[in-house]
């Protein structure tokens, strides 16, 4: 086994993608280091990005956010402008896990991870969030729900890390939402999660809306009917009835440690009446 | 000295004993300098890896360790083959921790190695090659009673080991009587103790077959003598040593890792160190029984009990004590019923031996029984308080497990909580309210301590039952009371096994109780010594020398006109009055009085989700006497918590394929700081008469009466009763939404 | 596995050592450096006593490799005192009993300082959910809130 903390994205890209065996990508480290413990993974490689500048750093670009590939929630959550646009995957950011664990745990590290539970993801998938990715073909990006494939599956191919997130610039009076489901009020992988982003129109009524689900099935499952029941209206309560029937039917849940199908599929319809209402409200008082 | 159990002329006025002092070890475990189990090193040392079973029941075909013996840096592999044959008494604690022919549970120990680095061990262990037969497994404790059931091991007929029965009076003949009845089952899942700190140890056996042990334990005498029985070795060939303990609650009062340690030790002839991983912890050590539990009760019109039934059915692993009968005999332990009978049924599955969990096995029992006393209540309408206030027991009760009350409090924890302006406060919207008692015996058992008069008037103290919250404080407490000097002028350790007579373990809250009554013991032999060398200096006879406030004083019209001479004159001179003074104490303690609390709870359901958040919690509790209050409120908030962790959402989780599915602290949820809200407690003090100060034991009951205060809050708030703990959301939600979870 | 060679400081001490690429900080601090304050509860980044500060961002040092610790600067509980001079965290948790057994004392005590740099005036409910990290077992966390109050209240004072 290497260890290897490059400097240059082109470095990091270099070494992944030359690795005869298993490279693994370290962003924050706080799944990679408990699968070593555990020994479920034993790479041959592993190449820390947390020495490349780009990868740490979060700029504002074409009016949007881009986060690089490392950077801690912690810092995101330390940055004013970036918790006021984007409040709801700052919260999604800010569940990852413990205070310890945000002081580590990264935004591409949730998603390349590719739990179907990941916190930041369905935030992300709402917030039409796209993902940089690099390889030795060079940089490409994608939709963010275009990553996970499945169980710890992703759309990533060999010697390709992710570069950073893309958080597009915001309309005014936009805003989003995230909600999870926890047994405790901390500590707990999410049962059921739902990221809602929503603009209004001058009227008030609801403009654009993209509803994300996790937990509930194998990769987030983006609801375009309850995208659909929520636009046009101004969260009445027919639509936020209308909104959790179609998120409650969009589940397609296992039973396990974690929650039972009934349970996920009943919380998931609460969750997203809940998180519409807020973003609803903060997309009022956004400028 | 023969112990005297009637302490009629208790000190009352206290002057050291009820103060809030620092405690003793506390500078060392504020800066990280307080060494743990795992924090030992010793030259030479290597380290040991444990290979476990996976799966929960199968025959062991064959154990090929070649590989993991090849791989440099690897000094021994182990199987049972390792271990002495064993004789009768020893076999079940070997059994669990390195398997014979078969594996009982997920976790099971079937080999070790010890290699040169850690790194290097768990490699080593992964090459050791286990063949199995797979056998039908059990892991629910109804499947297990049920007949047809998979055995559990192979050799035996029923998984149904044990039956216990405790009672009184005709209980037909009661149910009869009764005007109302409440019959109900009750379900609880094992839970485990979840200390923060691994069991840890570092065995070092020299070729001589001398062996030392640093361990991390409630009792290293106990590790002394089940290790020398397991190993063959005589008991002064083994000493132990008991580390800094991070929590134990009952978990750490057997062996798992260290006669492992001890087999590799000197197979390897170097000191050997094992850390158990948190894996491994839920695994293979510690968790409590789950249950089963009927309950029938009935009362009469005016609120009177007049029955009680109650048949407990306990799964405590694969070898069974699961400590039923401590359950059966606790479940009614809080009322005056003139019918009662509790039968308890030790029930065999494949899970990991059962260990003690704080007041073991009471708080599934008081679930059970006080979830049907609160619904009874609503039968009769009755407040639930004053219910309990007419039928609780008292001095003179005839307890439902045989013997009779003398002085204790649970009325007055009662009385209390009524008067508490918890109980009072008006309950915001959608909370509810629950209010539950709980009972423990507390043990006294076998105790030593050994009291030194340093030259400077210091006293140093030497017990021998690991501190597992404080208890050195108390202990340097109640010998400054005793000796009349300052708290600050004694020091206290827990002193290894070769340096003191044998202590029984660290359980049952017998140690501010027992050990603190060795201390005082000791305490007043030296006090006899030093007024013997007082009247040896004045030259007139000991009985007319008489020790207060730390000093000697003549006493009595003949004594003559001395000035006193206190403790440090008299330490001071020691060497030219007869040389070093001490004292000591070997009793086998009797007279711990038990104890009784009350608990307040309110809680808000989101009927949404099923979720429970406690708002407010209260505990009131007969100490006896806080001898140190801020660790008995301590023991009371901890306890709390842990009740509460039990009720909402811990649980061993089992596959169907008989695997543990949440062996780690993720999904094995124990409350987070942001779970909480702030623990009230109120200490009562009525005193135990079979204690100089009047000690009870404090530590169990708190986790006693917590599951059903919470049911009971729950029921409050969303109108579900739930018979079935943890509580957890799906469950609470499912029967919101009227069906099964 | 060949070892790194790693340059470091810990509690502002220049440190080197050797480690295997995998290997955590934790592991190092403990077993290398034999700063066995930190302590390990899981392994896992589910308890909190392996609390450190790197480069003064709190973390637990179980997630984080040794080999990342290259010219950072590593913060324990060992450095916390100074001298004989005890951090008003530290004398606080003794004055209100806010340990027990005192395994997860060391993690609580570096994860409240990273908090109270951050927020000298932090509400109850911002402590507990700062801490929830941080398990404990044996107090309820009731006197370690108290503590953590009471220490931030006299710091604020100072």
């Amino acid at each position: 086994m290497r260890f290897e903390a490059p400097e240059t994205v082109e470095a990091a890209v270099s070494l992944m993608a030359g690795e005869p065996g298993e490279a693994r990508a370290l962003a924050g480290g706080t799944d990679l280091l408990v699968q070593l413990k555990s020994g479920r993974v034993a790479p041959d490689l592993i190449v820390d990005l947390k020495r490349i500048p780009s990868m740490t750093a979060i700029t504002q670009e074409d009016g949007g956010f881009r986060i690089g590939g490392a950077v801690p929630a912690a810092e995101m959550l330390e940055h004013d402008a970036l918790t006021a646009a984007w409040p709801g995957i700052c919260e999604a950011a800010y569940l990852v896990g413990s205070t310890q664990v945000m002081g580590r745990a990264s935004l591409a590290g949730n998603l390349c991870t590719s739990s179907p539970a990941a916190d930041t993801v369905p935030a992300m998938v709402a917030a039409g969030a796209m993902v940089r990715i690099v390889g030795p073909d060079g940089a490409r990006d994608v939709a963010c729900e275009d990553v996970p494939s499945g169980v710890q599956k992703n759309a990533l191919k060999k010697g390709e890390v992710v570069d950073s997130i893309f958080l597009p610039a915001r309309p005014a009076r936009a805003s989003d939402a995230y909600l999870r489901f926890i047994p405790r009020t901390e500590m707990d992988i999410a049962v059921v999660g739902c990221g809602i982003s929503i603009t209004r129109a001058a009227d008030d009524t609801i403009a654009e809306a993209k509803v994300a689900l996790g937990a509930v099935a194998i990769t987030v499952q983006v609801v375009a009917d309850a995208a659909k029941a929520i636009i046009g209206t101004r969260l009445d309560d027919a639509a936020l009835d209308a909104l959790a029937a179609a998120c409650s039917a969009a589940c397609k849940p296992i039973n396990d440690k974690r929650g039972t199908i009934e349970f996920r599929t009943d919380v998931a319809g609460v969750l997203a009446r809940r998180a519409a209402k807020i973003a609803y409200d903060r997309a009022g008082d956004a400028a | 000295m023969p112990l005297d159990t009637q302490h009629e002329n208790q000190i009352r006025d206290f002057k050291v004993v009820g103060t809030r002092p620092v405690r003793p070890d506390g500078l060392d475990k504020v800066t990280g300098r307080a060494r743990y189990g795992a924090d030992m090193s010793l030259p030479g040392m290597i380290f040991g890896e444990i290979v476990r079973s996976t799966h929960a029941h199968a025959k062991i075909i064959s154990i090929d360790t070649s590989a993991a013996e090849a791989l440099p840096g690897v000094h021994a592999v182990i199987t049972r083959a390792d271990f002495p044959a064993q004789q009768a008494g020893m076999i079940d604690t070997l059994d669990h921790c390195m398997a014979d022919a078969e594996v009982l549970y997920d976790g099971h120990a079937v080999a070790a190695v010890a290699a040169s680095s850690k790194s290097l061990a768990r490699r080593a262990a992964a090459l050791v090659k286990v063949k199995y037969e797979a056998l039908p497994h059990v892991t629910d404790v109804d499947a297990a009673a049920a007949t047809g059931a998979p055995l559990v091991k192979m050799g035996i007929e029923s998984n149904i080991v044990d039956t216990h029965e405790f009672g009184h009076g005709d209980v037909e003949k009661g149910f009869a009587e009764a005007d109302v009845i409440v019959e109900r089952t009750f379900t609880t899942e094992a839970t485990h103790q979840g200390y923060i700190e691994p069991h840890a140890c570092v065995a070092n056996m020299g070729g001589d077959g001398v062996a030392d042990i640093w361990c991390c334990t409630q009792g290293h005498f106990m590790v002394r003598n089940t290790c020398a029985a397991i190993m063959g070795m005589s008991a002064s060939q083994l000493r132990v040593t008991a580390s800094e303990i991070g929590g134990g609650f009952g978990g750490k009062t057997c062996v798992y890792i260290e006669p492992t340690a001890l087999a590799l030790s000197k197979k390897a002839g170097r000191p050997v160190k094992i850390v158990m991983s948190r894996q491994d912890v839920f695994l293979a050590s510690g968790p409590t029984a789950s249950s089963s539990i009927d309950v029938k009760i009935g009362a009469r019109k005016d609120g009177t009990l007049v029955a009680g039934l109650a048949t407990l059915r306990y799964q405590g692993g694969a070898w069974g004590g699961s400590l039923v009968n401590m359950g059966a005999m606790a479940a009614f332990a809080c009322y005056d019923i003139p019918n009662v009978k509790a039968v308890g049924h030790d029930i065999l599955a494949n899970r990991p031996k059962l260990a003690a969990y704080r007041a073991p096995s009471a708080p599934m029992a008081a679930f059970a029984i006080e979830s049907a006393m609160t619904e009874m209540c609503e039968k009769l309408e009755v407040d639930p308080l004053d219910f309990r206030l007419k039928n609780c027991a008292r001095a003179g009760t005839k307890s439902s497990y045989g013997p009779t009350y003398g002085e204790i409090g649970l009325e007055a924890t009662l009385q209390a909580a009524k008067d508490h302006p918890h109980w009072s406060a008006p309950l915001p919207e959608g909370q509810g309210r629950g209010v539950a008692c709980g009972f423990w015996f507390n043990f006294g058992g076998q105790t030593s301590s050994s009291l030194n008069i340093n030259e400077d008037g210091t006293v140093g103290l030497s017990v021998g039952t690991p501190d597992i919250g404080g208890s050195r404080a108390a202990m340097c407490q109640m010998a400054a009371e005793a000796l009349g000097i300052p708290y600050e002028k004694v020091r206290a350790i827990v002193a290894d096994t070769a340096s003191l007579g044998y202590n029984d373990v660290t359980d049952g809250s017998r140690t501010t109780f027992a050990s603190g009554l060795a201390v005082i013991n000791s305490a007043n032999q030296a006090v006899e010594r030093l007024c013997e060398r007082a009247a040896q200096t004045w030259d007139i006879p000991v009985e007319a020398v008489e020790w207060k406030d730390g000093a000697a004083h003549p006493a009595g019209a003949n004594a003559g006109n001395f000035a006193p001479l206190t403790l440090a004159e008299i330490a001071a001179d020691s060497g030219s009055t007869g040389g070093p003074i001490s004292g000591h104490s070997e009793i086998n303690a009797d007279g711990a009085g038990v104890s009784f609390g009350t608990h307040i709870c309110d809680a808000e359901v989101d009927q949404e989700t099923g979720r429970t958040t406690i708002t407010r919690y209260t505990v009131i509790q007969d100490a006896g006497k806080a001898i140190h209050p801020d660790y008995v409120e301590g023991q009371f908030q901890g306890g709390a918590v842990q009740g509460i962790g039990w009720a909402l959402n811990e649980e061993y989780i089992y596959g169907e394929d008989g695997r543990l599915q949440n062996a780690g602290f993720l999904d094995y949820r124990i409350p987070v700081a942001s779970d909480l809200p702030m623990i009230d407690t109120q200490i009562l003090e009525i005193p135990n008469p079979g204690h100089p100060y009047g000690v009870r034991g404090v530590g169990e009951t708190p986790i006693v009466p917590p599951l059903a205060t919470v049911a009971h809050a729950i029921k409050g708030s969303c109108g579900q009763r739930m018979t079935s703990i943890p509580m957890s959301p799906p469950k609470v939600l499912a029967a919101l939404k009227g069906r099964t979870a | 596995m060949s070892q790194l060679q790693v340059s470091t400081t810990v509690n502002g001490d220049p440190v080197e050592f050797l480690c295997e690429p995998d290997e955590s900080l934790m592991d190092v601090l403990r077993d290398r450096l034999g700063l066995t304050g930190t302590k390990e509860g899981c392994g896992s980044g589910d308890c909190g006593a392996c609390s450190v500060t790197v480069d003064g961002r709190l973390v637990c040092s179980c997630l984080v490799l040794g080999a990342e610790a290259q010219g950072r600067e590593i913060g324990t509980i060992e450095g916390m005192a100074k001298g004989e001079q005890l951090h008003t965290l530290q004398k606080k948790f003794l004055e209100h009993a806010a340990l027990q057994c005192g395994i997860c004392t060391p993690g609580i005590l570096v994860a409240a300082e990273a908090l109270l740099k951050e927020n000298p005036d932090p509400t109850e409910t911002e402590v507990r959910y700062w801490l929830a990290g941080n398990l404990c077992r044996c107090t309820g966390y009731d006197k370690i809130i108290r503590a953590v109050m009471d220490a931030a209240t006299e710091m604020r004072g100072a």
